[in-house]
Order: structure tokens, then C-alpha cells, then sequence
């Protein structure tokens, strides 16, 4: 997956330390009788970005959502926007906007009338309204399909009027509740693209609440990703991916190997620690600041392994696994190779195919080799 | 900020408002009424029957004093009497009998239209509830053209032979079977379509790819998951039936009996307006507990359907 | 496919159980016999005195006037009762409220009758109003049994209905008030009309709770209807119970083929859609 070219110039707001958030989530808790669904979260938002919540069913980020739409009060904690304090604010005083994830078009409607509504409600006078919807509606492409009622359109053209009807009103914040759900694969790669655009274009700060990690890695500036009512990690796709915090956030996105181990060194410029595990001891490239002796985890990322028939050069035996290659799975671009080592411990390597041979290099049963760099391995004490 | 919050809920407060003192007025109080009633006594008087509490001078004419008299006799009457518990245990009889009669021959119906062709449906529906828009009252009366002596049935047995003379099918318990099952049977098929409709054929598939047989797999999925169906049609067939008055009426005989006739005398024959209002409390301790059962049925169904 | 014979038998069976009755009240309407179940000749005679049966068609009059008036107030009352039950999530007294909602629709005629007859005495006597019983008694009375049916139907409408319309009303800037009149109510439009006709023909049909809240000149046309066949059959009746099943089975084939042609046009709609894709 290409990722969208980003401006080189783009502003990272969150590493100035001057930046004030846009919006601000305050020790937010929300519960449902016994049940808590967000537990004592904070996070802020900055002006122009394009913000994930990743997680999974019951993780809390649609809740977290609607209570930034206003659909729910929190129970404990509040809310600014624009440094304006949200609580007991209904949802149609809000400078908020949503874009629901089964679209909610008014089936009464035309998509004239539906785009057209929130403007309405302000009071704009008929002359402008029309101006800004046949904008918005020309921007979205869908100017041919004014008159159109919701029914008489296809699934992507009901998004499209979704976002239309949601951006129209130029609101500080536009949530978005799983918005490429509903679409097939393709069209899902073409919409991700143009929100982006469309994003970058207007400079309204999004929020998107997905469990679809590539959806969140390809649209977002940063991700947070969310666990059982509280916020795991906060980062770019690339912190996400490469500096997890946790086995959690580790194993959420992507693939990973986990290795368990003991801490024999940690020095500033390196660790080191023995792995039962992996047969072999774990060598990273910057210290750890952990415990000598302690146990941790070393994630790998499969694409960071490499196989090979012959043994290594390296012979210090750091990094270094021995196996027998269970299984293949072939997808055209790269090939997942499912090796087990002789401890019983799968390893998962994620081999480009860079020759095109139709019979493999390495192919099941052969006895290989898995080795990775030293600064491939990321430390994990959670 | 708060503020706008409570004026929602004053807003609401308002909206909800209206049914609500609506029906308490006219639902719930006069049940209290009627209540306070079945502690009378019946006198020739507007309104026919004494105050429960009222001022009497005192024994010598001394201070005014509160009386409250709970006159206990009306209930007893209804133990004593065995016309009032036959009666009752007839009303359930019947009901229960008539809405068995119901359920299987409604349980076919709605089963054959929940398994016809998706177009077909909603016009054999629609055949099934358009005697329903008709007047009940009427459709009642039909029967008795078609029971009675030299009615249709009478004529048309005699004329096959089967018969010597007239033969009388009106006026007994069997034409009130008929004409409750008649009446209600939309009642049933309703609940019934609507809980079998929703049925999961894959789930028969599944069954018969495991290898069971049809009818086995009616009894196994299919009822069973039909059962919210069966339940809420027999309550709604049953509970008012206990009490069904115009039926046994138009084609019951003087034998025939059923509370809601009792209670219909007692108030308009006998103008005992304080028996007809124990009868009526009777009546209703009787049926507390299905219309509850009811009403948990219906709440568990509606939050089925609402998507949060 | 065996079996679906035997289903079918058991469809046409009940139709005809349905049915058979109400063709036969057409058929005897135009026996010229009195007694009515012995065929004679065909004759129209009977409609003729069905039209000049005064007491009939004041009743009817009677009925039609109350009908009218307690569908209408009924189906308000009933519309924002189903609101209420199914958007306003858990309020205080919700229980009794849907307890209040659900009741009348198995509650027997007969107690609903006596207990509302003995309110309205009770209320006259302690303040006057009503003043005697009559058509506003009937109307009250009919109001508020029909009004469980309307909230029923509009109740299962709505948990049926996405809330996220009127959610998405709401973010755009619309006041609660507004979501429901521009957004909720156009959506429930059909519900509410197939609610006030359910009420119009329940009242229109009820004679037992009529019989205990009514009051001289106010007999309604199902009280004089039974009045008339507690004796036995009438032709009369046959012949104004062919008239009723007319007008109905003609609304119902009208209301089917309205229904019919917006189902058409609605696959067109989707036709052209994944045409425009």
C-alpha cells in the first residue's frame, strides 16, 4: 500500500511544545450502569490533523466519539473544543459535525435537501445555502445527482453525500464513525485517498474511529490505539508500528514475533538477553534501561527477518534462530514463511519475492536460517 | 450548561406527560373505582350504590363523625354462590380450550405464508386481515345463519341425509368454540407470521445437511424458535377471551356460561352495580398474572427489534 | 414438496373458515325471503328499508362522529406514547407506563366498560362533568383503548427505524422539537395512518364498552346492530353488513395498489442506481 505523499513540510503540532490542542479529553470516563466503557482517558487533538482510534469491538472508541459529537455526557471528567468546555452542550450547539457509519441520509430527502439541512438549521439565508451546497456538492462529484433521492444512489455515491452533508457547515471537528465500512475493496482504496485530499484541502481536523489498522496506518497523522475503554498508544502510523509500548499495541497492528527472555546486559549502547525461546540470545543496538534479569519480551517484525540456507557470517550467534520451514503462504508480492525452531517456537519472516522464479528459493521442509539486524528488535516490559 | 439538560427533560417531562395523566385518569383510576365499588351495597338510588365513607351524626345527635364501610358481603356472595366459580372456571375453560383450537389451525397458516414466495406474502396477509377490518359484531352474527336450525349447516345436512330434521348447533358451547376461534384466529396468525418469518432458513438447511429428518426439524428449530410467536398469539387470545361477552352472547344457550355474561347482568339485569364491580375485581386478580406475563413478552420483544 | 401440500390444504382451509361467513352474509342479503337462511328469490328489498331504517342511520351517524373524533385523538395521544416508549430510553415510570400501553390491548371489554362507566359517575358526582353520558363518554372511552393499539404500531415503527436519523438531525443543528416534526414524523407517516385507521375501526366496531358509557340519543350503530340480532337473524343486517364489507374489501384493494405502485417505482429507483453505479 502506498502511503499518500505528505507536504515535506508538514507540521508535526504535537512535538511543539508551545501548540495549544484543539481539542482537549480530559480524564474522561463513561459508564454505563456497571459498565465502563472508557475508563479515565486523556488525549489531545491538534488544529489540522488527521486522528485515528484504532481498536477493537468493545474498546470504547466509538463512546469516546460520541461523546465528542455530544450523543453522550461523560460520566467523570470534560471536554474543550476550541478551549470551550463541552459539558451539558447538546449535540446542535456543538461546532461539531458527524459522518455516520450507515451514512443516515434523510430518505425524504433530495441530497439538495440533505446537504442543505444544517444549514438550514443556522438560518443562512436561501441564496447562500444554495451556493455552498452546489460547492460542496461539485467537490464530492456528485453535482449531476442534486435531485436524486438517497435510493435512487449507489453505496459509494451515499457516502459521498455523507461527507457533503457533514462538511458543509465547516465545522471545527468532523467525526467519522468507520467510514469505508460499508465499501468494497477497491473503492475503499480510492475513498482513503480522497478524504485525505479532501482533509488536507479544507484543514479540518478529523477524528476516524476504525478497527481497520490499514484504514488508520494510511489516512492518519496519528493513531491512538485503544483497549478495553483506555488508550494503549499514541502515536504516527510509523511510532505505532516500529516503537510499540506494549505486546498489546505489538500484536494489535500488523504481524510480530515475540520472543521471551532474561535481561543479561543492559548498557547504553546495547542489550542483551538470553532467550530460551528463540534458541538464541537477543541483541538490540541501544540500551533499555531495564532491570538485569528481569523478563521481557522482544518484538520482531516479520519483514525484518531474514532466511537463509547458508549460515550467517556473523558468528557470535546473536540474532540468530535455526528451523525447519513449515509453511509458505505465496501472495504474489511477498511470500510469508512459517518457520519452527527447534524450541517448538513459530517464526513468522515476510520474504519480498525479488526474482521471478516460479520455483522458490527456499520451499517447505528445507532447513534455513532466521537472522535479523540489531536494531530490528523492540523491547516490550508490558 | 446544565441547564439545557434539565429543560430537556422537562421538555420530555411535558411530552410524556400528556397519555400519561391521560391513561391514569381514564385506565388507571377507574380501576381503583371499581374497587372501592365491590365494598357496596346496592340501593335505589343516582348512583345506585352507597358511599363507602361518609359523615353520620353521631348516636344522640352529638359530633359529626367519618364512617368508612367496607361492605365485605358482595365477595362472599361470590364464593358462596357456585354460579360465580363455575362461571369463572367455564370462562377459563372455554378461553383456553379456543385458543388451542386457535393455534392449530393458525399455526399452519401463518407457517404456509411465512414459507410462500416473498411476493405472495404480503396479499395472503393482507387476505388474512381483511375479516379483521370488518365488523366483528357482524361476523359473529354470521354464524348464527350458518349454526342455527334450518341455517346453512341444518339445510345442507338434511339435504345430504345425514340428518332426520333440523338439526340445532346454536345456543351450546360447541358455536362458542366456533365463534372464538373464528373471531381471534387473526389474533394468533399475526405473532405467529411475524415470529416465524424471522425464522433462519439455513438453519433448516443446516439441520438437513446433518441429517435430520423434515418433521424432526420442525420440532427441533423451528418450534422452539417459533415459541415467542405461540406465546404472544395464545396471550392475546386467551386473556380477553376469558371475559368475552358478545360471543357467548349471540351464540351461547342459557347454559353457556362465562364471566363476561355474569358480569353483563349482574350490572344491567340485576342493576347490582357493586357485584358486577366484585365480579369485575375478581376477574382482573384472575388475569394479573398473564397480563403481566404479556407485558414482559412485549417489552422483551420491542427491545429485540430497537437497534441501539 | 409433499409437505407443502398439505400446508396449502391447511391455508386454503382456514381462508375458507375466514371467508365463508362473510360470503354467505352477502348471499343471504339478497334472499327476498324473510327467513333469511331459506332461499326464496333474489331481491334488493331489504337495502331498500335498510336506507329508511331511521334508527340505523342515526346510529350510524353516531358512530361515524365518534369514531372519527377518538381515532384522531387517539392516534395523538398514541403517537407520542410510542415516541415516548421507544426513543425516550429509561424515564421514571417508564414500567407503569408501558404497563398502562400494553394492558388495554388484553384487557377484557367488559371491565374496561363497567370501570369506565363508574368514573364517569363518580366524576359527576364529585364535579360535575360529564355532565350525564353521551357521545363524549363513548369518544373518551374509545380513545383510550384505541390509543394502546396506535402507540403499539408507531412503538414497533420506530425500534424498526435507525435512531441514527434523528441523531444526524441533531449534529446538523436541529432542535429536538424540529428532529421529530422535519425528520421523525414524516418517516412514521405510514404507521400513523394504519394507527388512526385501526382506531377509527376499532371504535366503530366495539359494542360492549359503547353499551356501558353511552347515554340516551346516543346509541352508537354496533349497539343498535345488537340490539336488533340478539333476537335472531335480520336481513337488514345482512344487507348493511354486505355495504360494510364493500367499502372496507374497496379500501383495502385501493390502499394494496397504492402499495403495489410505490414498491415498483422503488425497484426502478434501485434499478437506476446500480445502473449510474
Amino acid at each position: 500500500m502506498a502511503q499518500p505523499i505528505r507536504k515535506p513540510t508538514r507540521l508535526e503540532p504535537w512535538q511543539d511544545p508551545a501548540a495549544v490542542p484543539y481539542v482537549r479529553i480530559e480524564r474522561v470516563t463513561k459508564r454505563f450502569g456497571d459498565f465502563v466503557a472508557v475508563d479515565d482517558v486523556t488525549l489531545n487533538i491538534y488544529r489540522g490533523e488527521f486522528f485515528a482510534l484504532l481498536g477493537g469491538s468493545g474498546s470504547g472508541k466509538t463512546t469516546l466519539l460520541r461523546m465528542l459529537a455530544g450523543f453522550e455526557q461523560p460520566s467523570e471528567g470534560r471536554i474543550f473544543i476550541d478551549g470551550v468546555d463541552m459539558s451539558g452542550i447538546p449535540p446542535y450547539e456543538r461546532p461539531v459535525n458527524m459522518m455516520f457509519q450507515s451514512y443516515a441520509l434523510f430518505p425524504h430527502m433530495s441530497v439538495e435537501q440533505n446537504v442543505a439541512f444544517g444549514l438550514k438549521q443556522d438560518g443562512l439565508p436561501k441564496a447562500e445555502i444554495r451556493a455552498r451546497v452546489a460547492e460542496m456538492l461539485e467537490m464530492v462529484q456528485l453535482g449531476a445527482f442534486a435531485k436524486r433521492r438517497p435510493h435512487q444512489l449507489s453505496g459509494g455515491q451515499r457516502q459521498r453525500v455523507a461527507l457533503a452533508r457533514s462538511l458543509v457547515k465547516r465545522p471545527k471537528l468532523l467525526l467519522l464513525d468507520e467510514p469505508l465500512g460499508a465499501l468494497d475493496k477497491r473503492l475503499r482504496e480510492r475513498t482513503q485517498f480522497e478524504l485525505v485530499n479532501i482533509q488536507e484541502s479544507t484543514g479540518i481536523t478529523f477524528v476516524v474511529v476504525t478497527h481497520d489498522q490499514e484504514e488508520a496506518m494510511t489516512m492518519a497523522s496519528r493513531i491512538a490505539v485503544m483497549n478495553q475503554g483506555t488508550i494503549a498508544q499514541v502515536g504516527t502510523p510509523t511510532e505505532i508500528y516500529e516503537y510499540p509500548n506494549s505486546a498489546f499495541v505489538a500484536q494489535f497492528i500488523g504481524s510480530v514475533n515475540m520472543f521471551e527472555g532474561i535481561v543479561a546486559e543492559d548498557e547504553p549502547d546495547h542489550v542483551l538477553i538470553r532467550s530460551e525461546q528463540a534458541g538464541c540470545d537477543l541483541y538490540i543496538n541501544h540500551g533499555a534501561a531495564v532491570p538485569l534479569g528481569s523478563a521481557v519480551r522482544v518484538a520482531v517484525r516479520p519483514e525484518k527477518m531474514a532466511l537463509s540456507k547458508e549460515p550467517p557470517q556473523d558468528a557470535t550467534g546473536r540474532n540468530l534462530a535455526r528451523g525447519v520451514v513449515r509453511e509458505i503462504a505465496y501472495l504474489g508480492d511477498v511470500s510469508i514463511y512459517l518457520v519452527e525452531l527447534a524450541t517448538g517456537a513459530v517464526v513468522r519472516a515476510t520474504i519480498p519475492n525479488v526474482t521471478r522464479r516460479t520455483d522458490l528459493p527456499i520451499t517447505w521442509d528445507d532447513e534455513v536460517y532466521v537472522t535479523w539486524r540489531p536494531f530490528a528488535g523492540v523491547v516490550l516490559t508490558q | 450548561m446544565n441547564a439545557i439538560r434539565r429543560f430537556l427533560s422537562l421538555g420530555r417531562g411535558l411530552v410524556v406527560g400528556v397519555p400519561y395523566l391521560w391513561l391514569a385518569l381514564f385506565f388507571l383510576v377507574p380501576f381503583l373505582i371499581v374497587f372501592k365499588i365491590s365494598f357496596s351495597e346496592a340501593v335505589l338510588a343516582q348512583p345506585p350504590y352507597t358511599p363507602l365513607i361518609d359523615w353520620v351524626m353521631g348516636e344522640d345527635g352529638g359530633d359529626l363523625k367519618l364512617q368508612l364501610v367496607l361492605n365485605l358481603t358482595n365477595y362472599l356472595r361470590l364464593l358462596a354462590d357456585d354460579l360465580y366459580i363455575a362461571a369463572y372456571l367455564s370462562s377459563l375453560k372455554m378461553a383456553a380450550i379456543s385458543t388451542l383450537l386457535c393455534l392449530l389451525l393458525g399455526y399452519p397458516m401463518a407457517y404456509a405464508i411465512a414459507r410462500a414466495p416473498a411476493e405472495r406474502r404480503a396479499a395472503l396477509m393482507m387476505l388474512v386481515i381483511l375479516p379483521f377490518w370488518t365488523s366483528f359484531l357482524i361476523r359473529v352474527y354470521a354464524w348464527i345463519g350458518i349454526l342455527k336450525s334450518n341455517g346453512l349447516i341444518s339445510n345442507l345436512l338434511e339435504t345430504l341425509g345425514l340428518t332426520d330434521g333440523p338439526v340445532e348447533l346454536l345456543y351450546g358451547d360447541v358455536a362458542v368454540y366456533i365463534g372464538i376461534t373464528y373471531s381471534y384466529l387473526p389474533f394468533m396468525i399475526l405473532p405467529l407470521y411475524a415470529s416465524l418469518e424471522k425464522l433462519d432458513l439455513t438453519l433448516l438447511e443446516a439441520a438437513a445437511d446433518l441429517g435430520c429428518r423434515p418433521w424432526r426439524a420442525f420440532l427441533t428449530v423451528t418450534l422452539p424458535l417459533s415459541l415467542p410467536g405461540i406465546i404472544a398469539g395464545s396471550l392475546l387470545v386467551f386473556i380477553p377471551a376469558v371475559g368475552e361477552f358478545v360471543i357467548p352472547e349471540l351464540l351461547g344457550g342459557p347454559d353457556t356460561l362465562m364471566i363476561g355474561r355474569v358480569l353483563w347482568n349482574e350490572f344491567f339485569s340485576n342493576r347490582d352495580w357493586p357485584v358486577a364491580a366484585s365480579v369485575a375485581t375478581a376477574l382482573l386478580l384472575f388475569l394479573v398474572v398473564p397480563i403481566m406475563v404479556f407485558q414482559h413478552v412485549q417489552g422483551r420483544a420491542d427491545e429485540g427489534e430497537a437497534r441501539r | 414438496m409433499r409437505r407443502l401440500g398439505a400446508l396449502a390444504w391447511a391455508l386454503w382451509f382456514g381462508y375458507a373458515f375466514l371467508y365463508a361467513p362473510i360470503v354467505l352474509l352477502i348471499v343471504y342479503s339478497f334472499n327476498e325471503n324473510r327467513l333469511v337462511t331459506v332461499w326464496s328469490g333474489f331481491s334488493t328489498k331489504w337495502y331498500g328499508e335498510l336506507l329508511h331504517n331511521e334508527a340505523l342511520i342515526d346510529a350510524a351517524l353516531v358512530s361515524l362522529q365518534v369514531a372519527a373524533a377518538s381515532a384522531t385523538l387517539a392516534t395523538v395521544l398514541g403517537t407520542i406514547a410510542g415516541l415516548a416508549l421507544s426513543r425516550f430510553g429509561r424515564f421514571r415510570g417508564r414500567t407503569l407506563f408501558g404497563g398502562m400501553i400494553s394492558a388495554p390491548l388484553v384487557m377484557p371489554e367488559v371491565i374496561t366498560g363497567l370501570s369506565l362507566l363508574l368514573l364517569f359517575v363518580a366524576m359527576e358526582q364529585v364535579i360535575g362533568w360529564p355532565d350525564g353520558r353521551g357521545m363524549t363518554t363513548i369518544t373518551i372511552a374509545h380513545t383510550t383503548f384505541t390509543m394502546a393499539y396506535v402507540a403499539v404500531i408507531v412503538q414497533s415503527r420506530l425500534s424498526g427505524m435507525d435512531g441514527s436519523l434523528e441523531e444526524a438531525a441533531m449534529d446538523l443543528g436541529a432542535r429536538p422539537g424540529k428532529v421529530f416534526f422535519v425528520i421523525t414524523l414524516p418517516l412514521i407517516a405510514p404507521a400513523i395512518v394504519a394507527g388512526w385507521l385501526l382506531a377509527f375501526t376499532l371504535s366503530l366496531d366495539d359494542v360492549v364498552i359503547a353499551s356501558f358509557v353511552s347515554g340516551p340519543g346516543s346509541t352508537t350503530l354496533p349497539m343498535a346492530v345488537f340490539s336488533s340480532v340478539r333476537l335472531g337473524v335480520s336481513p337488514q343486517i345482512n344487507a348493511l353488513a354486505t355495504i360494510i364489507v364493500l367499502v372496507v374489501a374497496t379500501g383495502i384493494f385501493i390502499a394494496s395498489l397504492l402499495v403495489a405502485r410505490r414498491e415498483r417505482q422503488r425497484k426502478r429507483d434501485e434499478q437506476m442506481a446500480l445502473q449510474a453505479g
